[in-house]
């Protein structure tokens, strides 16, 4: 009993650096983000206030970044309503045995396990040869399509595996067509997970990088108007922005956790 | 309802998403294909058949570069499976509650959900010739001058990418934890196995499916990496993905297909022999 308790402490000592290790990072940027006007890139932090955060909805010597969110802000809606749309009727699709069933499976795996240039790479090369002028709205929403979709599809596919067929047999059975069953029965009860998808597409399409790098044409994205501030801006400012978009992605994936669990509750509740 | 409907219906369901798929991943890559044989003459490309561009790549230079970037996939698969592993077992067996699980293990998932940019921005004043870690360092008399190798070097590239992408190895690794019959272990407790016994024989073996997953991540993930190397690297550290997008820079589409064709078989070589080792099927 006492070898387990010490591999135990051992154990959650480990899992502690780990934490640190993990957030360490991100906790020094907030710190620095929050220094006085005269705040340099390195510690020690020099005064506290939020003159640097104020500075990010200034306009910029480097750029401004408002143009750059809304961009990210537009892209990832119009991601988030494709990507909830197909991967619901193909993840239906799948909940009956079909031809050809297999071939999709994998093609959905490959573009989640593809290296991500190659997905940048190649859409380049399509609109290169086309002759078409890459966009963030075209060919950088293809991107975008090709990391979320697959990943809300195999979400989507774990939430259909769980899900009791005998409410739709029973709307059947009463005489409502596919359709009305969808909009009736299925989508009400899938609700919660569709709104906790949603937002994870959301932030993963708000956030993403490497797949848009190549592809976004001449305006940039949040993240790559942030890779760009990298080579050139010298002030705390590229913190504070560092510091607010991460508490807006987190803020949103723990409202997406917090919602998701609290209407699982509700539902338990009335059952 | 007619049986025809019944029978067409799971094919227009997935339509939209394969035609996503058809669109942008798979008529993407048969074109990196294509291009890759055609001939560039320094500034545009015209459709030929050379394999002009494949022979650049046995090159010193370009050899030397797809052997670095095995040494960080190496570096960074033990770093990754080492840390990942411990930090799985202990939230699968040695946290009690189901809701404290989950909690902790949101609490390691958060940062993944945050831009990778500012995650590896957020480094530089720990790591960099000012930053803390040297502070400290030479704060306690430990080094006299500042560590240069914290940061823009190798050392660097690895750190980032564990950061990054170690989740990757976690998720699956706890998966399969959480999936084992306790009354295996149970069991093996009863018949007298020592701890380290009962996680060779019956552990480790049972969660080996989780790391096949997270290995496969890692080998993806690592493989086409560019932006980790270009931002952490500071210049020196050279990977093929870093040399795929410095051929796009310059417009070089065939040089930089053949590479993308060439790094897509390797990758897939690597997945199949893994593949080959642990058998993932139960797990899916």
């Amino acid at each position: 009993m006492q070898k387990r308790a010490l591999s135990f402490y051992l154990l959650l000592a480990f899992f502690c650096l780990f934490v640190l290790f993990l957030y360490g990072p991100m906790i020094t940027i907030f710190m620095l983000s929050l220094q006085g006007p005269d705040g340099a890139l390195t510690f020690p932090m020099r005064g506290l206030s939020f003159y640097w955060l104020g500075q990010v909805f200034q306009e910029q010597r480097v750029g401004n970044f408002i143009e750059p969110f809304v961009r990210s802000l537009l892209l990832g809606a119009t991601v988030m309503a494709i990507t909830i749309t197909a991967s619901v009727l193909a993840s239906m699709g799948f909940r009956q045995r079909f031809k050809g069933s297999t071939v999709i499976f994998y093609m959905t795996i490959a573009s989640l396990i593809v290296p991500s240039i190659l997905v940048s790479l190649g859409i380049g090369v399509v609109f290169q040869v086309m002759g078409w002028p890459t966009n963030w709205f075209s060919s950088g929403l293809g991107a975008h399509l090709t990391w979320t979709l697959p990943i809300a599809f195999l979400i989507m596919l774990g939430i259909f595996n769980r899900f009791d067929p005998s409410y739709e047999e029973a709307a059947r059975d009463l005489g409502a067509t596919d359709p009305k069953t969808f909009w009736e029965i299925v989508l009400p009860l899938i609700a919660p997970s569709l709104l906790g998808v949603g937002l994870l597409t959301f932030t993963l399409s708000y956030d993403e990088f490497t797949r848009t790098s190549l592809v976004s044409g001449q305006n940039n994205t949040l993240p790559l108007e942030i890779f760009g501030m990298t080579t050139n801006v010298t002030s705390p400012a590229l913190y504070a922005l560092g510091t607010l978009t991460t508490i807006f992605s987190a803020s949103l994936i723990l409202i997406a956790y917090f919602a998701y669990t609290a209407v699982v509750k509700r539902q338990r509740g009335k059952a | 309802m007619s049986e025809t409907w019944k029978a067409f219906k799971p094919y227009a369901l997935i339509t939209p998403q394969t035609l996503v798929f058809l669109l942008f991943l798979v008529f993407p890559i048969v074109m990196i294909g294509v291009v890759s044989f055609w001939e560039f003459n320094g500034y545009s490309m015209t459709p030929a058949f050379t394999l002009a561009n494949y022979q650049g790549i046995f090159t010193d230079v370009t050899l030397k570069t797809y052997l670095n970037t095995f040494k960080f996939l190496g570096l960074v698969w033990v770093a990754t499976l080492l840390i990942g592993y411990p930090v799985a077992y202990f939230l699968a067996f040695h946290v009690p509650k189901l809701e404290w699980q989950i909690l902790l293990f949101l609490v390691c998932t958060i940062p993944f959900w945050t831009s990778n940019i500012i995650r590896m921005i957020s480094w530089v004043p720990l790591l960099g010739r000012e930053g803390l870690v040297n502070q400290i360092l030479m704060g306690i008399g430990l080094t006299q001058q500042p560590l240069e190798f914290l940061l823009y070097s190798d050392f660097a590239v690895v750190l980032g990418m564990v950061h990054l992408y170690i989740i990757f190895m976690i998720a699956p690794i706890f998966n399969s934890l959480m999936r084992i019959e306790r009354s295996l272990i149970t069991a093996a407790e009863d018949l007298g196995a020592s701890g380290v016994q009962i996680f060779k024989e019956v552990i480790l073996p049972l969660s080996a499916p989780g790391i096949a997953i997270g290995s496969i991540f890692i080998v993806t993930l690592v493989m086409g990496e560019f932006v980790t190397v270009r931002l952490m690297g500071g210049g020196q550290s050279a990977s093929v993905g870093k040399l795929i997008q410095t051929q796009i820079g310059s417009l070089q589409y065939p040089l930089a297909a053949a590479n993308a064709i060439v790094l897509l078989a390797v990758t897939m070589l690597i997945i199949v022999s893994i593949l080959r080792v642990l058998d993932i099927r139960k797990e899916l």
